[in-house]
């Protein structure tokens, strides 16, 4: 009889979870930690008084304000935030917790931030765990080892009520990468070249594990940054089996278990790894040694082009539907067939978002900014350059490193932390026709502002745009 | 959860591929405490001009297609942001049901958890759909249980769904209530969570 096949990492965290199987096909899994924002809530707590139901696990809940608030005069409260319905959704987010006895870090509190960096910081988000949130980008979390993916509404309405969600199980894709980086290549651009590669529904219905040396060989911080595209590629999830890195990262974090609990909690987390002879549905291997810097012409994230690449010609697309989509997507951006990407020049610059605001990228784009002023350069005139740290405490780190200093000196704005620019659903956005310089995760049409024109792109490159007035090479600068 | 077997309405087609959420719902409509009234909000950037006024062009603001029910897109409908205000939009809008090739993981659920069905068809069909549904007013009949689409010329489609979802759609089931019948299994597991993981319990 042929022995059992091997179990993925996947396999093995839904295990693991498994309360109950419904005959529909529907599996109940347990969920560990639930984070909560403002603006995927209140109508799940509405419900929840509707029916008379309490929250069943509050210590398994987290909250933050991110989505709405405003990046400068924080301390001033929730009372301040000009926008009306912002406002009232911030409030009905306090109240919330308060009545259901949520743990909450409100807006101000130095512990406060975008939900995806906040779990990770505060050592909330562990290996193994099942995590989720009313926000597609928590697929950041399976940098962790954890099978982390974004809910609707409803759905967090019934993690609140039963800590659990029903499910059913995705498929399992795995992506090896393999090679070594060229200098100013990184997460960002891995990210953004498999998208490209595969495409926006490319990793539909599947959880992608990334797996390979150039994984390994990846910091915590870039394997978020990787995890955190897996929702732009379709994927349910992203993974990467946790190893030393992953737990020194959590080692001394103020929720990771201390003492013989450690190790203890060390032991467990050890076990989730996939067996050598796991059967993936579907694999993929990219070779990072061939991919340069990386951004987006278009109005998809896999509408991708190398730094020293030109703008594509909607003819050389191969289905009339794409043609179409392309024309549309130039249009949008006021690009031209043919034009070098470098060609374009920007007016903003967001350095931020789940996807790129943590200590490391900030780091990175700091770099850019000190070598600009090495050699008597500063952010380009006519350039409004913001850099968003992603919590309080990343905020901190970086003034007590003396990132903030090397940003002002360099011309670029130091903001207060907050989702800002990324879903321009607070003060920061773009006007219309204005070209931005992102670290987000989305080029959508209107996404940071009606009529705003969206390029993705790594931290250090966004930084060498702001300083050179248009879509530039980081490796100038190396 | 509100029950779907039966649909019958104008279908309107809208055949761009990959439709986010924030061009279902845009951002600024996000900011509400309340599920219903995001009709307004729907297709915002394709209905109205930046300075409000409709666009004629679009579909769903030509006469023929006005009170649409049935939305024939195409690939990839509802890819990137979580938000449920997507299919609370459509269906504060009247549409109940969205027909496609494919659809992104998180709406496609979220339609279920609001009585919406999300229709899956082959490549080919849907381009049949949409040139059926062209010049408008054409009334199409939707069966869950058979799992049909038909168009006024007879023409008729069968969708993929699979059989759980299918079920809990014409019973309009509510989950969290189903769930619960399921307390001593979580309480159960939770047990054991203390035991083989002391240090997870906050």
């Amino acid at each position: 009889m042929p022995a059992m096949p091997g179990k993925t990492l996947y396999d093995k965290i839904w295990d693991a979870h498994l309360v109950a199987q419904d005959p529909n096909g529907e599996s109940i899994l347990y969920i560990d930690l639930h984070l909560i924002h403002e603006v995927t809530t209140p109508q799940a707590f509405s419900g929840l008084r509707t029916n008379h139901r309490p929250v069943r696990r509050p210590d398994l809940t987290l909250a933050v304000a991110d989505h709405n608030i405003p990046t400068e005069g924080q301390a001033k409260g929730v009372d301040a935030v000009e926008d009306a319905e912002a406002r009232l959704q911030l409030q009905t987010l306090g109240r919330n917790v308060k009545d259901f006895g949520i743990e909450f870090f409100p807006m101000g509190d130095i512990r406060n931030g975008i939900v995806h960096v906040v779990g990770p910081e505060q050592g909330r988000t562990q290996p193994g765990m099942t995590i989720v949130c009313g926000d597609s980008h928590t697929s950041t979390h399976g940098a962790f080892g954890a099978l982390a993916h974004g809910i609707g509404t409803s759905e967090v309405e019934h993690v609140l009520a039963t800590q659990t969600l029903r499910q059913r199980k995705a498929r399992n894709m795995r992506v090896t990468f393999v090679g070594e980086p060229v200098p100013g290549v990184g997460a960002k651009d891995y990210a953004l070249a498999l998208i490209g590669e595969i495409g926006t529904g490319g990793g539909t219905g599947c959880v992608i594990e990334y797996a390979g040396p150039a994984i390994e060989a990846l910091s915590v911080e870039g394997r978020m940054t990787l995890c955190n595209l897996s929702i732009e590629g379709g994927a349910k999830a992203g993974l990467v089996a946790p190893d030393e890195k992953t737990f020194a990262y959590l080692m001394g974090k103020p929720a990771a278990p201390k003492g013989a609990a450690w190790d203890l909690a060390l032991t467990y987390w050890k076990r989730f790894s996939s067996d050598p002879d796991a059967v993936f549905d579907r694999e993929l291997t990219i070779d990072v040694s061939k991919i340069a810097p990386t951004v987006t012409w278009g109005t998809s994230p896999e509408d991708v082009v190398a730094i020293d690449g030109l703008v594509p010609d909607p003819e050389s697309f191969a289905s009339e539907d794409k043609q179409a989509g392309a024309r549309r997507a130039l249009d949008y951006m006021g690009l031209q067939p043919g034009q070098k990407i470098t060609d374009a020049a920007v007016q903003r610059v967001f350095i931020g978002s789940c996807t790129n605001s943590r200590i490391e990228d900030l780091r990175q784009a700091a770099l850019i900014a000190q070598k600009a002023l090495d050699m008597g350069l500063k952010v380009a005139p006519g350039v409004r350059a913001m850099v968003v740290p992603g919590s309080g405490l990343v905020r901190e780190e970086a003034e007590a490193e003396g990132l903030d200093q090397v940003f002002l000196a360099a011309g670029f704005e130091w903001r207060e932390p907050g989702c800002s620019m990324c879903l321009g659903m607070n003060p920061d956005r773009l006007d219309p026709q204005e070209r931005c310089a992102s670290t987000s995760n989305r080029n959508f049409e209107g996404r940071q502002g009606r009529g705003g024109r969206t390029h993705l792109m790594s931290p250090a490159m966004a930084a060498a745009a702001a300083i050179r007035g248009h879509i530039a090479d980081v490796r100038e600068f190396l | 959860m509100r029950k779907f077997d039966h649909l019958q309405g104008v279908a309107a087609p809208l055949p761009a591929a990959n439709i986010d959420t924030d061009q279902i719902i845009p951002k600024q409509f996000l900011k509400t405490v309340e599920r219903e009234g995001l009709g307004k909000g729907l297709f915002y950037d394709f209905r109205f001009d930046l300075e409000g006024h409709e666009k004629p062009d679009f579909v769903l603001n030509q006469p023929a297609y006005k009170g649409a029910r049935i939305l024939i897109a195409g690939d990839n409908f509802g890819c990137g942001s979580s938000r449920e205000h997507a299919p609370w939009a459509l269906d504060d809008f009247g549409l109940r049901c969205v027909v496609s090739t494919s659809f992104a993981d998180i709406f496609y659920n979220n339609c279920f958890q609001n009585g919406l069905l999300p229709a899956i068809v082959s490549s080919e069909d849907l381009h049949a759909l949409m040139g059926e549904a062209k010049g408008g007013n054409h009334v199409f009949a939707v069966d869950l249980d058979a799992q049909t689409i038909s168009a006024p010329s007879g023409k008729t489609v069968r969708f993929a769904i699979d059989a759980g979802r299918k079920e809990k759609l014409l019973k309009g089931l509510d989950a969290i209530g189903e769930t619960l019948e399921h307390a001593p299994e979580i309480d159960r597991f939770e047990q054991k969570r203390r035991q083989t993981q002391p240090w997870a319990a906050a």
